[in-house]
């Protein structure tokens, strides 16, 4: 990275930097707890540098104080910027950037309920994540909460944004919902069929993943990656894994590096051919819902006989890949030729049809501004004009080699969402025949048998969008592990894309955006 | 043999199994009670049409009190624990469970912790385990056949 960014920094700050740290594409700044605001601020707004993730660590046993990172993602040059402050234990406390950055929001309510740090300030101090029925002193991820630990039921009550007036009632929904589809809640307020708001309540799969990350061994840690979001598997692994490979400073062999991009664009096919079965279900298109589902069933049998698993699982490790899949050449590309035959066709059909044309386009529209400010990532972001792609700004596995296009539409619709999406299969397709053909004789992994102390960023694209790891290791353990899953930055996005819909057209747009509870909730 | 040769051996029994007890089809609600999402894409992929178990007398339904079975994946965060309840309650009786993923027969990866139950058998009575982290749909279907015969046995006690 250019040191451009530090220089303005103290250029426009002065002496606001306490300390500066360089690894590879990562520059980390330690800086003075109350110019934070500001050189966020500065960051986000003057550079436009999207904000990609912000996280605590409990770092009191080292450094004696908690620390909070602001991951700032410099797309241009591939390389991050983090910015850090110390938070003492004695001031629990530190200022709220939502008003000036609203992709904060959530970050900063997690890390008051899991660390009992107070974000001042903010806009919406309610809990997130750990719920009105638990105690107020618990803390799951500092260092001396014990992961075993059962928590008492206290009284408590979660109090819902109010939409009042003449003819306003309220739909409770979940979490159980009447799909076959993960628990969440929501709260809508409508007027006849117009919606006027919606409140999302998630965080009911909570499952204590990152803690579980600091309890068990990095090896069998790639497993648990794996098990953050079920259909984004290989995405996980493999960020979880570059992070590790990352500070371990190994460099993967080709083959490997193939392999997992196969992967990576194996598991995209499904989940988007998945995404469009569902949106040609709810709006009533059978014909071409049991089609994608063939195509993605057809996938999913490809999986198995490619890697064993349906879901594509086992088969990235530390270092590289566990099993090769050489021999298995033909079947891919026989499956993908048919496969892109028939795509195509059922395309056609589900574009021209006026039925399904009503129900699709203007609705859901997710605007630009508001898809920027939420930082919406993935094929919504790309929907909603958001030139952005991990595979292209942030090479990993062997996507600097290959050649794809990234699909960017502007309508923010249903129907732009799912254009990006059919776009991306047969960019999809072209990655892995293209991957095959270089794909050369060789290693598959490589040993690594020291995992040195440090830290590093992992990421990858899922078919999702941006997913993110960020892991610092001690003595061959995870000290800290924090997953972003591409949810996590999306989710909001529903509460804006719904309004003015109708009620019955929400079950569109939530598929249209493709959403994770599992990888939200952790 | 292929796939479809494995499922249509299972479906036809699972059929007639099904008829002979039910007098008509079974009807499953399935319970996320925190799973990883995997198991959904499974239960998903039972109703495509190469699985299509509607055909075998398999109905999944919108709510509990319209299921003789509730089929629960995950297991059981803590902020799922009353929701689960309150839908094994609203289930009527004569009701099967089936535990179906490795989180939900012992919490696999997820374990014992704060946020996770270790198990749907801590917390309802299980009647069948379907293992797999997710189970193949063949064995969803197969976990199923083991079920059905179960609630055959649990009618036949009430009676004698």
């Amino acid at each position: 990275m250019k040191s451009e960014y530090t220089d303005s920094i103290r250029k426009e700050f002065g002496s606001v930097i306490l300390d500066e740290n360089v690894s590879r594409n990562e520059t980390y700044l330690t800086v003075k707890k109350d110019s934070a605001v500001k050189i966020c601020d500065y960051l986000y707004h003057h550079f436009d540098a999207p904000l990609v993730s912000i996280f605590a660590a409990d770092e009191r046993k080292a450094d004696g104080c908690f620390k909070i990172h602001y991951v700032f993602s410099l797309d241009k040059e591939d390389a991050f910027l983090i910015i850090k402050i110390n938070i003492d234990e004695k001031s629990p406390e530190f200022s709220s950037i939502t008003h000036k950055i609203p992709s904060a929001n959530w970050y900063e309510r997690e890390i008051q309920d899991m660390f009992g740090l107070v974000p001042k300030g903010h806009p919406d101090p309610r809990r997130l994540i750990n719920f009105e029925d638990w105690p107020s002193d618990a803390y799951p991820l500092r260092k001396d909460f014990d992961i075993r630990t059962k928590l008492p039921r206290v009284k408590g009550e979660y109090v819902y944004r109010r939409v009042e007036g003449e003819g306003v009632y309220e739909i409770p929904v979940g979490p159980v919902h009447a799909g076959v589809i993960e628990p969440g809640h929501f709260r809508f307020s409508v007027a006849g069929e117009p919606i006027l708001n919606l409140e999302i309540r998630h965080f009911y799969t909570h499952k204590g993943i990152e803690k579980l990350f600091e309890n068990i061994s990095i090896d069998k840690a790639v497993f648990l990656a794996e098990r953050v979001s079920g259909d984004n598997s290989v995405a996980h692994a493999v960020a979880f894994c570059q992070a590790i490979e990352k500070i371990a400073g190994a460099k993967i062999p080709p083959r490997a590096k193939y392999t997992r991009t196969i992967l990576l664009e194996l598991e995209r096919l499904y989940n988007h051919l998945g995404d469009i079965a569902g949106i040609a279900t709810d709006v009533a298109y059978a014909f071409g819902a049991a089609h994608a589902n063939r195509l993605k069933e057809e996938v999913m049998q490809l999986n198995e006989s490619v890697t064993g698993s349906r879901l594509l699982r086992g088969m990235n490790t530390i270092g590289g890949v566990r099993r090769d899949i050489g021999g298995r050449e033909e079947l891919i590309l026989e499956k993908l030729s048919s496969l892109n035959l028939d795509f195509s066709d059922l395309m056609e059909l589900l574009f021209a049809s006026p039925s399904v044309a009503d129900r699709i386009e203007t609705t859901g529209r997710l605007y630009n501004d508001i898809a920027k400010g939420l930082h919406v990532v993935g094929p919504a972001g790309r929907a909603s004009g958001i030139d952005r792609d991990t595979r292209r700004d942030h090479p990993y596995a062997a996507y600097r080699e290959l050649a794809f296009d990234v699909p960017v539409l502007k309508s923010g619709d249903v129907n732009a969402r799912t254009r990006v999406r059919s776009d991306e299969v047969y960019e999809s397709i072209s990655l892995i025949e293209q991957a095959l053909s270089r794909f050369s004789d060789g290693d598959i992994k490589v040993n690594i048998k020291e995992i040195p102390d440090g830290y590093a960023l992992g990421y990858t694209e899922a078919p999702r969008g941006e997913t993110l790891y960020w892991v610092k290791t001690s003595k061959n353990r995870i000290e800290r592990c924090k997953v972003r899953d591409p949810s996590f930055c999306n989710w909001l996005a529903i509460e804006y894309a719904v309004l003015d819909n109708i009620v019955p057209d929400f079950p569109i747009i939530n598929k249209s955006l493709s959403l994770s509870y599992s990888g939200n909730d952790m | 043999m292929t796939v479809e040769d494995e499922l249509e051996i299972m479906g036809q029994r699972l059929n007639e199994k099904i008829k002979n007890i039910f007098g008509r089809s079974l009807h499953i609600r399935e319970v996320d009670a925190g799973s990883c999402n995997a198991c959904e894409v499974e239960v998903t992929a039972l109703s495509n049409p190469i699985y299509d178990i509607e055909r075998f007398g398999i109905h999944i339904v919108a709510s509990p009190r319209h299921a003789d079975m509730l089929l629960v994946t995950g297991p059981v965060t803590r902020n799922m624990e009353l929701a689960l309840l309150k839908t094994y309650n609203a289930t009527p009786e004569p009701k099967l469970v089936a535990a179906m993923g490795s989180c939900a027969c012992n919490g696999g990866i997820f374990g014992d912790t704060y946020a996770s139950g270790g198990g749907i058998d801590k917390f309802i009575p299980v009647d069948v385990y379907i293992p797999g982290c997710p189970p193949r749909p063949q064995a969803v279907i197969f976990g199923l056949m083991v079920a059905v015969d179960k609630l055959d046995q649990k009618i036949r006690k009430k009676e004698a």
